[in-house]
């Protein structure tokens, strides 16, 4: 089995002017998804991220005080998985929860640097 | 709440999940004091214990001490999924299973049955280590050494605290039960104690067997009939001990006591026991007691009926003091002469010399036959065996009786 890396990006706009309830239910769709992968063992982990940060650039001197890409580009969260190819990545990627606030989510391969 | 937190934490981690239902509480009493009892204190409880959790799990993370490895768990490693995970722990109806998972983790046949006990008042009736010790007159230190013992066991073979499956429910069952059933005699017969009946803990035997029935997976037949059992014994507590704490025997108890209502209680269970096709001793020592409970004299008691529940009960088990209890039966039913035979018959058990009860019907039996120097030996010799105090004193006063 290979690992995969997938990045989610955007949706924050929508996550914020959400409803408590309409949040809660998302986030079951989130718990039932990965309970899914954790249950057949292809969850590794993964955390959504804080849209505030620094962004270091010319060899670490330059110091910017948030995320590089804004909104659509702007990444909101990661999760690692296993899966047997990038098409079966992909399978799974399709059923990210994330996709109902209109986020993307690309899918990537753990290079193996040996 | 320690079977949910120990369910989240696993049995290696009971510590945590102890002090994670002491910073519960304490934090209750410190904001109760000043904002007063929120309108449901339980929720409140359990949800200051969920937060608690939360936090903790944060923090161990990236340790070792949880063992992530198992998928439920592994949700909470991540923020996405950790609050509804962690939601879904304190539902109610897994609540509840827990408790009973949590149970029969701890009647591991493994685990000797008074490390059983002692774990079950410590971790699920809620019994300081204090109490425990006087449950079983013995010093904390002692039953911190036992807690730590069963802790250990868990630890080293990570126990699983769950209900059993259906098809191996019926065994396992059946040594939660026997746990249940030393638990309510040790308060019904205190062997340790200066107290002949300790009521607190047949209310927690009682309250443990009813969580059985509580839920569907364990409403099995033998469950109900222990319930009936121990509900027909603790109708007759207030008549079996007098106002200066002696012994009262079955024969001069005031019926006028006997609790009606649990009776009647004690008989709708039994009722209910009636179904599958297994008849347990816990059906046939209840269909005992409740001749006892509802003969209106001690004269009047159907020994015939009693004698035959007697007899089914030898062939399930030929326990030596079945075979006791019987002699009493035959004793009331065709005098001294004929049970003298009948015990003749069990005089090479093992566990006879050395129990006080066949001391003291032998005493019995040869009071009843006019034999008093016999009698008087043998209720001395009963009188040495015992570690209880108002047995003693009712051996003592059956001697006081034959001298004058």
């Amino acid at each position: 089995m290979k690992e995969f890396l997938m990045l989610i990006r955007g949706g924050q706009e929508k996550y914020n002017s959400v409803s408590p309830e309409d949040m809660q239910k998302h986030m079951e769709h989130w718990q039932q998804w990965m309970g899914g992968l954790a249950k057949e063992e292809k969850l590794v982990g993964g955390q959504p991220l804080m849209n505030e940060g620094n962004t270091m650039t010319e060899g670490g001197k330059k110091v910017t005080d948030r995320p590089f890409a804004e909104g659509k580009e702007l990444v909101g969260g990661y999760l690692l998985i296993k899966a047997n190819s990038l098409d079966e990545a992909t399978e799974i990627a399709k059923g990210c929860p994330s996709f109902e606030y209109d986020c993307s989510v690309e899918v990537r391969e753990i290079a193996p640097m040996a | 709440m320690v079977a949910v937190l120990i369910k989240i934490f696993g049995t290696e981690n009971i510590e945590i999940a102890e002090d994670v239902v002491q910073d519960a509480l304490v934090s209750a009493l410190e904001t109760w004091k000043f904002r007063g009892v929120p309108d449901n204190p339980k929720a409140w409880l359990y949800r200051t214990a969920r937060n608690k959790a939360i936090d903790i799990i944060r923090r161990k993370k990236h340790s070792k001490t949880i063992d992530f490895s198992d998928p439920e768990r592994k949700l909470l490693t991540s923020e996405y999924t950790l609050a509804s995970t962690m939601d879904n722990f304190w539902k109610e109806q897994h609540i509840k299973d827990d408790f009973l998972g949590m149970m029969y983790a701890c009647c591991h046949p493994d685990i000797s049955s008074e490390n059983q006990v002692t774990f079950i008042l410590k971790s699920l009736c809620g019994f300081s280590t204090k109490e425990v010790a006087r449950s079983f007159l013995t010093s904390e230190d002692t039953i911190s050494k036992r807690l730590y013992r069963t802790k250990e066991y868990f630890r080293k073979h990570k126990i699983r605290p769950r209900i059993p499956f259906p098809e191996e429910i019926n065994a396992k069952t059946k040594v939660v039960l026997s746990t249940i059933y030393l638990m309510f005699n040790e308060g019904y017969n205190s062997t340790h104690s200066d107290q002949l009946i300790r009521k607190d803990l047949l209310s927690q035997a009682l309250w443990l067997c009813k969580s059985l029935l509580d839920n569907e997976r364990t409403q099995l037949p033998e469950v109900y009939a222990l319930m009936a059992l121990m509900l027909f014994h603790t109708a007759r507590v207030d008549s079996r001990i007098s106002d200066d704490g002696e012994l009262i025997l079955l024969s001069d108890q005031d019926r006028s006591l006997w609790n009606q209502k649990i009776i009647s209680q004690g008989n709708n269970y039994l009722n209910q026991s009636a179904f599958g096709e297994s008849l347990s001793t816990y059906h046939l020592e209840a269909a005992i007691a409740y001749q006892h409970c509802t003969a209106s004299s001690y004269g009047t008691t159907n020994w015939k009926e009693i004698l035959s529940y007697y007899d089914l009960l030898l062939t399930i088990d030929n326990d030596p003091i079945v075979l006791l209890n019987r002699c009493l039966v035959i004793l009331e039913l065709n005098g001294p002469e004929e049970v003298l035979k009948t015990i003749e018959e069990i005089k090479g058990h093992k566990i006879m010399s050395k129990y006080y009860l066949y001391h003291a019907i032998l005493g019995e039996i040869h009071e009843r036959l006019m034999e008093p120097n016999k009698a008087i030996k043998y209720y001395q010799q009963a009188i040495e065996l015992t570690q209880s105090q108002p047995e003693k004193q009712l051996l003592q006063k059956k001697i006081g009786r034959i001298l004058n």
